[in-house]
């Protein structure tokens, strides 16, 4: 039952999102608005239900099987890839690996840069 | 002779029915999921590929559309959405962690989710992409539900997005812990930062593999760069669209 009651949740939060969304004609997507309203009701609330906490880590822990039917959609689009499939594969490629070392190296940097005030004072924690 | 029939009726009703494309998504993916761990996790055996390409095989050779196939998987997909909703629990729960590293995961987070648009939307142009597959790839870094939205906006094709996100999270999850060793970013609230932003849910399961921190990390990464994302690709590409001629 609480697994149900928390998946319900979930999903009234994304409806609640995506008419919002298209009601205000907001440029987010709707499960967006409805995480970040999710997000302050935790916050307002003070703790994670259990209901919700079951519910969220059960997605959660599965993610990956999620994404598989959108990868087996290659199939419909092999004409298209092969057609530009030189952009596509070194573009897509490139700009991973660009991203996640730039985004890596970015936070050790500014990390390093606003925590060391604390590191002086002993409370650095590493 | 009896018996052919009666086989060929039930393929009928299989082939049109949801039952087989959801149960085939599950079954493959419990397989691809067992062969992962009996490789001990190794990122190149990612689950997402094994079962993708085992779904691929078994439906051109049984000649069975992807759209008949998607009447099943769409069950398992619609779940991204509520999954998307759901990343707002580890938000919360990682929120005292975020509080203190606030300003260096904004600044990581802008430039991230700038750098991972406005790059493949440069390298694709450069390359002679067309206008169709630069905005189709530009939020490849975002989840999928968001990804698809965000493609829809900007001239991308959403389906198209979708499968270049997959592409995208494979590619983050099987060479991330590679890269990080090789340019010494040894700090796992920086991997899974970097890691979350670049390649989502995908790289995010890869990420709670090296330790919880890295993949706590990665889905609060993943939770507010597919909000940064949203807020942030349409915009940017119309600042390149007034610099860049098309």
């Amino acid at each position: 039952m609480q697994f149900l009651n928390g998946i319900t949740l979930l999903l009234v939060y994304q409806l609640v999102g995506e008419i919002t969304v298209r009601l205000l004609g907001l440029p987010i997507p709707g499960p967006v608005l409805g995480m970040v309203m999710l997000f302050i009701t935790l916050m307002i609330r003070g703790r994670t239900p259990e209901s919700v906490d079951q519910a969220s880590s059960a997605l959660l822990s599965h993610l990956s099987l999620l994404f598989v039917p959108a990868g087996v959609g290659m199939m419909a689009h092999f004409g298209r890839i092969a057609d530009e499939w030189v952009p596509i594969t070194l573009a897509l490629l490139l700009s991973t690996v660009i991203t996640m070392v730039a985004t890596a190296l970015i936070m050790q940097v500014t990390t390093r840069w606003f925590t060391k005030p604390l590191a002086e004072n002993g409370k650095h924690d590493e | 002779m009896m018996n052919e029939p009666g086989l060929k009726d039930i393929w009928v009703y299989l082939s049109a029915s949801p039952l087989l494309g959801l149960t085939i998504t599950l079954v493959a993916y419990g397989l691809a999921y067992r062969l992962y761990l009996k490789t001990n996790s190794n990122p190149l055996a990612n689950p997402v590929v094994t079962s993708v390409a085992m779904l691929i095989i078994l439906l051109l050779a049984t000649g069975t559309s992807y759209s008949d196939y998607f009447e099943g998987g769409q069950f398992v997909h619609f779940l991204l959405g509520p999954a998307t909703v759901a990343l707002a629990v580890p938000l919360y729960q990682q929120f005292s962690r975020l509080r203190q590293l606030w300003l260096p995961v904004t600044i990581s987070l802008f430039c991230g989710v700038v750098i991972a648009a406005g790059s493949s939307i440069g390298l694709a142009r450069l390359l002679g992409g067309s206008m169709e597959i630069q905005m189709s790839l530009a939020p490849k870094s975002a989840t999928a539900p968001v990804a698809m939205g965000i493609s829809e906006k900007i001239g991308g094709l959403p389906s198209l997005t979708a499968v270049l996100v997959v592409i995208t999270g494979i590619t983050g999850a099987v060479l991330g812990t590679k890269l990080f060793e090789w340019i010494r970013v040894r700090d796992d609230t920086a991997k899974g930062i970097a890691m979350g932003v670049a390649a989502h849910g995908i790289g995010t399961a890869r990420a709670f593999q090296v330790s919880s921190q890295m993949g706590a990390f990665s889905g609060l990464a993943m939770a507010l760069s597919a909000f940064a994302t949203a807020l942030l690709v349409p915009w940017l590409v119309d600042l390149l669209a007034s610099w860049l001629p098309a």
